[in-house]
């Protein structure tokens, strides 16, 4: 409010173009639904922009496309590993809680970042300890608790934090 | 061409079936709540992905035209299956409910639910 | 083939329900209850699309995309009821 800024014809660029095509998509491509879509996709981040926070971008598209394919790998991977031990008898398990030092601050990383630690069954994370220094993880099964840690940081915090750049 | 497209739809099915009749498997047998969190959040969102896939590849060559609606709802549970899965184990912790007799670091429940550091009395 | 692999789908999800349902009656506590619903719902999508596939039609598409919103939405509302006491802060 205090501030008068330019105005911007796309605010939020990425986001436009995700609301056209979730309009596309809705309606089946139909002609009259892309024009309509065009104008929504124009005039609904005007409003919004506003009120949202700076989040950091992305800066590397094809790092976040590779970052969501190792995701799916290992979702679809692990998922097995996952039904391997709930065929398996109660007695062979080993559930655990692990805490995991990150350095990720900002929130949209962070949301991400536990975000995936949780869509890889076999670990789902908890809390955040108040000073955003320790993710507190949830293992199904715990074979190794330091090379846990390593693979989660190597794996997961690494691919994000050169994503975002913080 | 049809009997492919049949034979992979089918599996992806019946693949999708298999997936999430396991994961509520586990919610039946897993011994605690924490253990019990983890087979229906996620197995069955891969599950009902799979089966969400067979649809979408289905009408799309049944319809004669690209068919991308199923997607949306796929996208829709990966997204918000992880923060649903966040917010029942902060449920979890606030209830306190019972864990495992053997879980590892147990007392490291008591901290998360203070939201404090390990090291921090 | 493909009817009997959806009636065969159908079968296995039903199957699923049930174990659900038994979760969400025994219980023992709350939450375990709330992960039932949950699961429940994921499942109710699978099998409504299912009927579609069946059917041959698409018009059961909406239904699957409204429980999948509201499902989430009840989820993190019961959530929000046993960590506050309270729904709307």
């Amino acid at each position: 409010m205090s501030k008068k800024s330019k105005f911007v014809w796309f605010p939020t660029p990425y986001h436009s173009l995700l609301l056209w095509l979730v309009w596309q998509i809705l309606h089946e491509f139909s002609r009259g639904h892309m024009v309509l879509g065009a104008v929504f996709a124009i005039v609904i981040p005007w409003i919004v922009a506003p009120l949202s926070e700076k989040e950091p971008v992305a800066k590397n598209p094809l790092k976040v496309l590779l970052y969501l394919l190792r995701l799916v790998q290992d979702i679809i991977v692990s998922n097995f590993e996952v039904a391997k031990r709930v065929l398996q008898s109660n007695r062979h398990l080993k559930p655990a809680f692990i805490a995991v030092p990150i350095t990720i601050s900002e929130p949209l990383p962070l949301t991400i970042f536990t975000s995936s630690v949780s869509l890889t069954p076999g670990t789902c994370s908890v809390e955040l300890s108040d000073d955003k220094q320790w993710l507190y993880v949830h293992v199904l099964h715990l074979e190794d608790e330091q090379k846990l840690i390593a693979q989660i940081k190597q794996r997961y915090e690494a691919p994000i934090k050169e994503i975002f750049q913080c | 061409m049809t009997n492919i497209l049949e034979i992979v739809v089918s599996f992806l099915l019946v693949l999708g079936a298999i997936i999430m009749l396991i994961g509520s498997i586990g919610l039946a047998k897993l011994p605690d709540y924490f253990t019990r969190l983890h087979a229906p959040t996620k197995a069955s969102t891969l599950g009902v992905g799979c089966i969400l896939i067979a649809s979408m590849v289905y009408f799309s060559f049944d319809l004669g035209r690209l068919n991308l609606k199923e997607f949306l709802i796929t996208m829709f549970l990966f997204i918000t299956a992880p923060i649903a899965a966040h917010m029942l184990a902060k449920a979890g912790l606030q209830y306190k409910v019972k864990l495992k007799e053997d879980t590892y670091n147990k007392d490291l429940s008591a901290k998360a639910y203070l939201h404090k550091a390990p090291d921090e009395d | 083939m493909l009817s009997y692999a959806t009636l065969f789908a159908s079968g296995l999800i039903c199957i699923a329900l049930a174990l659900n349902a038994w979760r969400l009656i025994v219980g023992p506590t709350t939450p375990d209850r709330i992960i039932a619903v949950d699961t429940m719902y994921i499942n109710s999508i699978a099998l409504i699309i299912l009927l579609g596939l069946y059917q041959g039609t698409t018009s059961y598409y909406e239904s699957a995309l409204l429980i999948a919103l509201l499902g989430f939405v009840s989820t993190a509302a019961f959530c929000k009821y046993l960590l506050r006491g309270d729904i709307i802060e």
